[in-house]
């Protein structure tokens, strides 16, 4: 134990990675996290490509707000060191945690590592969705790995209704008992934008029929939605303070999760008071006061998350720019471009290009005859541009991981930024 | 599914994709995408034709693409394949233009040989082997090839070899290639092309684009193809901006290497 403070207390010193103090503590004692989380009712475990961080928050906001203890790991260190590195400073003498639930933000692969430690009693899985990133060369492979998951959850899980290689889970008689959370009939259009096609079965999947206890989102607009209970009910209207359809299904999914983990005691009206509060994570939708003009800044990654925020935004007239650098964590291959639609962008137009690959992400708006006003791969000349030849207009700026956090240094520097913390490209 | 046609098009060209659903992963339908596009703005019309598993391949193709897969998409083709293969082989031999993109560069050679030892026989339009590999050749490429530099990015495990005297599309300048050992990228027969190159390859590459589109073009106009000015200053921006990055690397890798001797 003593020898994860201590790291910990290093490493802020040195202002080092904030995984660094969970890898020392894990080599001292390998079932820190088993030992640390043997006292917690209820272990929740947030998975899937596209909305963790977002999910996540709403669900310990819905339990929080429902009077519950809850653990959680900070945004983005959603790998088992970084979880660990979390929950040093609440462990007790004994080295364990005391709280009603823990909810953990997991990345796909560091899940697996982590139940190998800890069983979770819930899972709530989101969806399997190709990433650019390299680290996952096939979504086959990132649905076993939910999959696997699933199988070593203990009391329940909450499964993606929509999403074929999700909602397939609930087949094996090895996964608990399942609940899902999905889209209303009325924006069922929608969801060829969402999901892959999943082409491992020769037949087409068969949506789950609809239990009682299922959500399902039924948006009225941008921001607003009402929830439908399986059995017809429906509550709401809830307002959100992130626009669009993404945000939306997120909050179903945690609210379908909160019913579970909390039954009888969950209260929709607190539910929906304690959705309105939760403030979008960095970089998901994130507006800065640029001199008196909003900015905002929307982080894209893949196909599917690019494809909703433009959907969400594509025709509200606003001067745009969209940066893409192709390093590590932005992921190398830019590629998936090309499986983004941009034509919501040909009515207004792209005001600036910019990031390592501007070239190419000029050239890939031309071939959807979206007009390109300009390309300045370098971030910091781009963006005065942007604020200089635009004066009159709300602006947006679609980018990249290390392009977001690049630009944000850059207005940190000139305007008041709320702070932020290390957040990871996952 | 008819495109937006220029206002008189100037002959119309039937582009097939196969397997959008199953074999285009990596934003391969971008190649799709550039050529409808590109024939459009040359002045042809286009029809599209998507070609799905279990479909009757169009025997009237002039342009044919595919793309790359995961294991489970190869398998869900394998059938369709077996059935529309003659055709296809008939179609290459007849000089229809083609572009296969990773899996379907590896289907269109003579077979494929699994990491566990399993054989599965290609349609051997190009003259070439695949073996799987264990270790995964992944990353940005750049090449010398006919049309001069090409770029893309690349992302498989198989390992290609090309047979005695089967061409390759290209040289390595950066990358690994058909096999990240003897600097060959692709293979090349006729006007029928297999590449490693997701990014697509296409966008980047618009000589590459037009010598395909010439090739179909020629087959359906006696006076061939008469190209229009088109405006590829992003292109060649992405492309030279590409070359210059990547062989600077290899540069400082060799400079490195060099000093360490
Ligand atoms: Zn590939």
């Amino acid at each position: 134990m003593a020898a994860g403070r201590i790291a910990r207390s290093a490493a802020r010193r040195r202002g080092g990675g904030s995984a660094l103090p969970g890898l020392v503590a894990e080599r001292v004692d390998p079932d820190i996290l088993t030992h640390a989380l043997a006292g917690v009712p209820q272990v929740v475990v947030v998975t899937g490509t596209n909305g963790k961080t977002t999910t996540t928050k709403m669900l310990v906001a819905l339990l929080r707000a429902h009077g519950r203890e809850v653990f959680t790991n900070p945004t983005g260190s959603n790998f088992t060191r970084g979880v660990i590195s979390a929950m040093l400073p609440a462990l007790d003498r004994q080295g364990r945690m005391h709280a009603d639930l823990a909810v953990l933000e997991l990345d796909e692969a560091h899940a697996l590592h982590f139940v190998k430690k800890v069983a979770p009693t819930h899972a709530l899985l989101l969806n399997v969705a190709r990433d650019q990133l390299d680290r996952f060369a096939e979504i086959d492979h990132t649905a076993r790995l939910l999959h696997s998951l699933a199988a070593a959850t203990t009391q329940g899980v909450v499964l993606n209704r929509d999403d074929p290689f999700v909602a397939r889970i609930a087949d094996d008689p090895d996964v608990p008992p399942a609940r899902y959370f999905g889209l209303d009939e009325s924006v069922l259009e929608r969801l060829a934008e969402l999901q892959e096609a999943d082409v491992r079965f020769e037949d087409e999947a068969p949506t789950p029929g609809l239990g009682a206890q299922d959500v399902l989102l039924r948006p009225r607009d941008e921001r607003e939605f009402e929830l439908v209970l399986g059995d017809g009910s429906a509550s709401g209207p809830i307002v959100l303070r992130q626009r669009g359809l993404a945000a939306m299904i997120n909050a179903t999914a945690a609210v379908s999760t909160a019913r579970l983990l909390l039954g009888e005691a969950f209260d929709p009206a607190v539910a929906g008071a304690a959705l309105r509060e939760v403030a979008p994570p960095f970089g998901r939708g994130e507006v800065v006061d640029a001199g008196g003009r909003p900015l905002e800044l929307v982080l894209v990654k893949n196909p599917a998350g690019f494809t909703v925020a433009l959907g969400t935004y594509g025709a509200t007239p606003v001067t745009t720019m969209v940066a893409i650098n192709d390093r590590d964590a932005d992921g190398r291959d830019v590629s998936w471009l090309y499986d983004v639609s941009f034509a919501s962008l040909r009515e207004n137009g792209v005001a600036l290009t910019s990031g390592i690959r501007a070239y190419d992400m000029a050239l890939r708006l031309r071939y959807d005859d979206v007009e390109v006003g300009g390309v300045e791969p370098d971030l910091a000349v781009a963006l005065d541009r942007l604020l200089a030849d635009h004066p009159d207009r709300p602006l947006r700026v679609f980018c990249t991981y290390t392009a977001m956090m690049t630009l944000r240094r850059i207005l940190a520097d000139r305007y008041t930024l709320p702070e932020f913390g290390e957040d990871a490209p996952a | 599914m008819r495109l937006q046609d220029p206002q008189k098009p100037k002959a119309r060209i039937t582009l097939v994709h196969l397997y959008p659903r199953e074999m285009s992963i990596y934003g391969d339908l971008g190649n799709t995408h550039v050529l409808a596009t590109r024939l459009r703005r040359h002045g042809y019309g286009v029809d599209l034709v998507d070609h799905h598993p279990g479909q009757k391949l169009p025997a009237g193709a002039h342009l044919v693409v595919g793309g790359g897969g995961q294991d489970s998409g190869q398998a869900r083709v394998e059938a369709d394949l077996e059935d529309n293969g003659p055709l296809l082989a008939a179609l290459a031999r007849d000089g229809v233009p083609m572009l296969m993109i990773c899996g379907m560069y590896q289907l269109f050679g003579h077979d494929f040989t699994t990491v566990d030892g399993r054989r599965l026989p290609g349609l051997g339009i190009l003259d070439v082997t695949t073996r799987g590999n264990t270790k995964r050749m992944v990353g940005p490429v750049a090449l010398q090839t006919p049309f001069g530099d090409v770029v893309g990015y690349e992302n498989h495990s198989g390992s290609t070899v090309l047979g005695p005297d089967q061409e390759p599309f290209g040289q390595v300048v950066a990358g690994f290639g058909n096999n990240g050992d003897d600097g060959t990228e692709g293979a090349v027969k006729g006007h029928v092309y297999g590449t490693y190159l997701h990014g697509p390859a296409l966008p980047a590459n618009p000589a590459f684009a037009d010598a395909l589109i010439k090739a179909a073009v020629d087959r359906v106009v006696s006076r061939g193809f008469e190209p229009e000015e088109l405006d590829d200053t992003f292109a060649d921006q992405a492309r030279k901006r590409q070359v210059a990055r990547l062989t600077a690397v290899r540069r400082r890798g060799l400079r490195e290497r060099l000093l360490r001797r």
